[in-house]
């Protein structure tokens, strides 16, 4: 009883979590959000995958949000200006997004419930919202380090419910290289075009 | 030595060390010298069987343990084998000749040695994963540190992103599919999981948009060696799907819908590329174009699937080649590519011009080029299926053919008076040269694939039998 206590209260920080990730203008809060995110995360995949496995997974994670703070953190904030300008106008449609996410979780986990035995309400619901989050993020932005949250976002909610069906570790050891490139590819893609020519070139 | 050691390992480690440790002058003759010498060895050294060389017997293992999972290259990849990393020394070869930064040959041999592995890898549907990861590696090929990362790279980190999880999901519900075939609902489900993870990875309409705006941000030849590389796989990869289901293999409507997706590619593929101001934007519409005839191709109701699949895959290589090499010959000169810049660069640069025309001519399914079996072929098998997909197919290749016809009278529009040029280096007019030869040789001797496609209808055990 206990232990669904605790998974549907993950449930409750995924929302939480999710949901700062899609209206917030702060890139420190967003960081901080999906690295609450992960340990949500973490608790439903330890419900179907041994602990160490979803260790590495929370470990992966974490290592995935440092990359991208680190990078974000010596970047100039220009693009925060540029995204305050348009953010404001779209906060309650984005709140309202999640309502509308959390209505389509809240009526398709019954039925993924019933079509896959053996999955609990909180692993399905918890997944469905951040791959609905994660989707309705990707709809709404096109600034690289918002792209990879809801890129982050939609992976996590995919790993949860595929732990449940998927125990290999071979492919946990994959997905967890694939998130960990996702991140890697977006500190480069922020990093990218930042550093003047003429630096780079004394540098090589 | 097991075959996975050495057709995925080594070509990852070396170019692991050529990122790192290599002078970059050498890169692309070590990294090209190693992908010919492994095409060799696929070519030479059938996999699991024993070879007696005097008193020495050698024999490559098929499979390799890794995590529980097995990487597995049978007797039936080698030739398979042999075309891809051919297909890529040739590419590596010519990365000098287009001025291409060098980082490229490391990470391209990475690249084609993760693609290796999406066809190894057993259960076959992980391949997802290392088509995601290869697609990563991409990244730093596609922008420059230097320069901002356009819409067309955010777009394909994120579609190749979420094809993944939706092909890896279908694999799980496919089990279930085959398990009680008579269930419509799982089925329908199941089959539509799966359209969508390969519309994302192929680009199907309308998620290509990508392809035409990353050929206008990043480096024509680095995109063209992507946009041969990933669908190739791919192809292979959804050919293992078809394989592997019955339902899929037999059922029309997936068969209907395997044809629309691809007609739907080739006539606005066409379309648009015949309304494209820009060279390198008609270079991406019309690898769309190509994609779309090798789902058309994989949608075929005949015994043939197969055959005609790899006789458009090949010369698809050797085209993507020809023509991103001329394409960024002329972009160092031209550097937005638009007809603006380009005209009349058919006086000073003429070798790359007539590449690039011959290049896209063999795309249109000119007569006498390379990609003209294959178009017969083809049409001679969608001709007894449709006449309407018949149609539509002519119309998008009649696309691509004034899409050629416009850019060569943009070429040509130079003042009378200017004197003819040469200014491609002897690098650049010998590697233009071999492939403008290749592209006839494979045009009119056809015949001359024949030793290499006439094993790979045994890569798949249901498909084409």
């Amino acid at each position: 009883m206990a232990i669904e206590i605790v998974s549907w209260i993950a449930v409750g920080i995924m929302l939480a979590t999710s949901t700062v990730l899609l209206i917030s203008r702060d890139w420190r809060m967003s960081i901080g959000a999906l690295a609450v995110q992960y340990v949500a995360a973490f608790w439903l995949v330890t419900r179907h995958l041994p602990f160490v496995m979803g260790s590495a997974k929370l470990i992966t994670g974490w290592m995935v949000v440092a990359a991208l703070g680190m990078t974000r953190l010596g970047l100039p904030s220009a693009g925060d200006e540029k995204e305050s300008a348009f953010l404001p106008r779209g906060r309650w449609f984005r709140v309202t997004l999640m309502f509308v996410v959390v209505f389509v979780t809240a009526g398709a986990t019954p039925r993924i419930e019933s079509a896959i035995p053996g999955l609990s309400w909180q692993v399905i619901a918890g997944s469905l919202l951040l791959i609905g989050a994660g989707v309705a993020h990707l709809g709404m932005t096109s600034d690289t380090l918002n792209v990879i949250f809801g890129l982050l976002t939609v992976l996590t909610g995919f790993e949860i419910l595929y732990a449940a069906i998927e125990s290999s570790i071979l492919v946990t050891g994959l997905l967890a290289v694939t998130n960990l490139g996702l991140g890697i590819a977006g500190s480069y893609l922020l990093i990218a075009g930042t550093s003047p020519v003429e630096e780079i070139e004394d540098e090589a | 030595m097991s075959a996975p050691l050495i057709w995925i390992l080594i070509p990852f480690v070396v170019g692991f060390s050529i990122l790192f440790f290599l002078h970059q002058r050498f890169a692309p003759l070590i990294a090209g010298a190693v992908s010919a010498i492994l095409a060799l060895i696929a070519l030479i050294f059938p996999i699991d069987t024993a070879l007696l060389l005097g008193s020495i017997s050698i024999k490559i293992s098929a499979s390799i343990q890794f995590f529980g999972r097995s990487f597995a290259l049978n007797t039936a990849d080698g030739p398979l084998i042999a075309i891809i990393y051919g297909l890529a020394a040739m590419w590596f070869f010519g990365t000098e000749a287009s001025g291409t930064a060098n980082r490229f040959v490391s990470l391209g041999l990475m690249i084609v040695a993760l693609l290796t592995a999406s066809i190894a890898v057993e259960p076959f549907l992980f391949a997802a994963l290392l088509l995601d990861m290869a697609a990563m590696l991409a990244i730093p090929l596609l922008v420059p540190i230097y320069q901002k990362p356009g819409r067309g790279v955010i777009r394909f980190l994120t579609y190749q992103t979420l094809a993944m999880p939706f092909i890896l999901f279908s694999g799980w519900m496919l089990a279930g599919v085959e398990a009680s075939p008579g269930d419509v609902g799982s089925t329908l489900q199941a089959g539509t999981i799966l359209g969508l993870g390969f519309a994302f990875l192929l680009g199907v309409f309308p998620l290509y948009n990508w392809i035409p705006m990353l050929m206008e941000e990043a480096s024509p030849y680095v995109t063209g060696f992507l946009l041969w590389a990933l669908p190739t796989f791919t192809i292979i990869f959804a050919l293992g799907f078809l394989d592997r289901y019955t339902w899929l293999r037999t059922s029309p409507q997936i068969s209907n819908a395997i044809q629309f997706a691809g007609v739907f590619m080739v006539a606005s593929g066409g379309l648009f590329a015949s309304q494209q101001k820009h060279i390198g934007r008609i270079m991406g519409y019309a690898a769309i174009v190509e994609t779309g005839l090798l789902i058309l191709a994989m949608g075929l109701k005949s015994t043939e699937v197969v055959n005609i699949t790899f006789l458009l895959l090949i010369p698809r290589g050797l085209e993507l080649a020809v023509w991103a090499l001329a394409l960024s010959i002329i972009k160092r000169k031209a550097y937005s590519l638009r007809f603006s810049e380009i005209q009349g660069m058919a006086r000073s640069y003429p070798v790359a011009v007539a590449a690039l025309i011959l290049a896209h001519l063999s795309m249109t399914g000119f007569p006498l080029l390379a990609g003209f079996p294959s178009r017969l072929a083809l049409w001679q098998e969608l001709a007894r299926q449709s006449l309407a997909t018949s149609f539509w197919v002519f119309v998008g290749l009649l696309g691509l053919l004034i899409a050629v016809a416009r850019t060569l009278a943009v070429f040509v529009m130079a003042d009378e008076k200017k004197a003819w040029e040469w200014n491609e280096s002897w690098v650049q007019t010998t590697m233009l040269g071999l492939g403008v030869i290749g592209l006839f040789i494979l045009g009119m001797f056809p015949q001359t694939l024949q030793p290499f496609i006439s094993k790979l209808p045994t890569l798949f055990e249901h498909l084409g039998q």
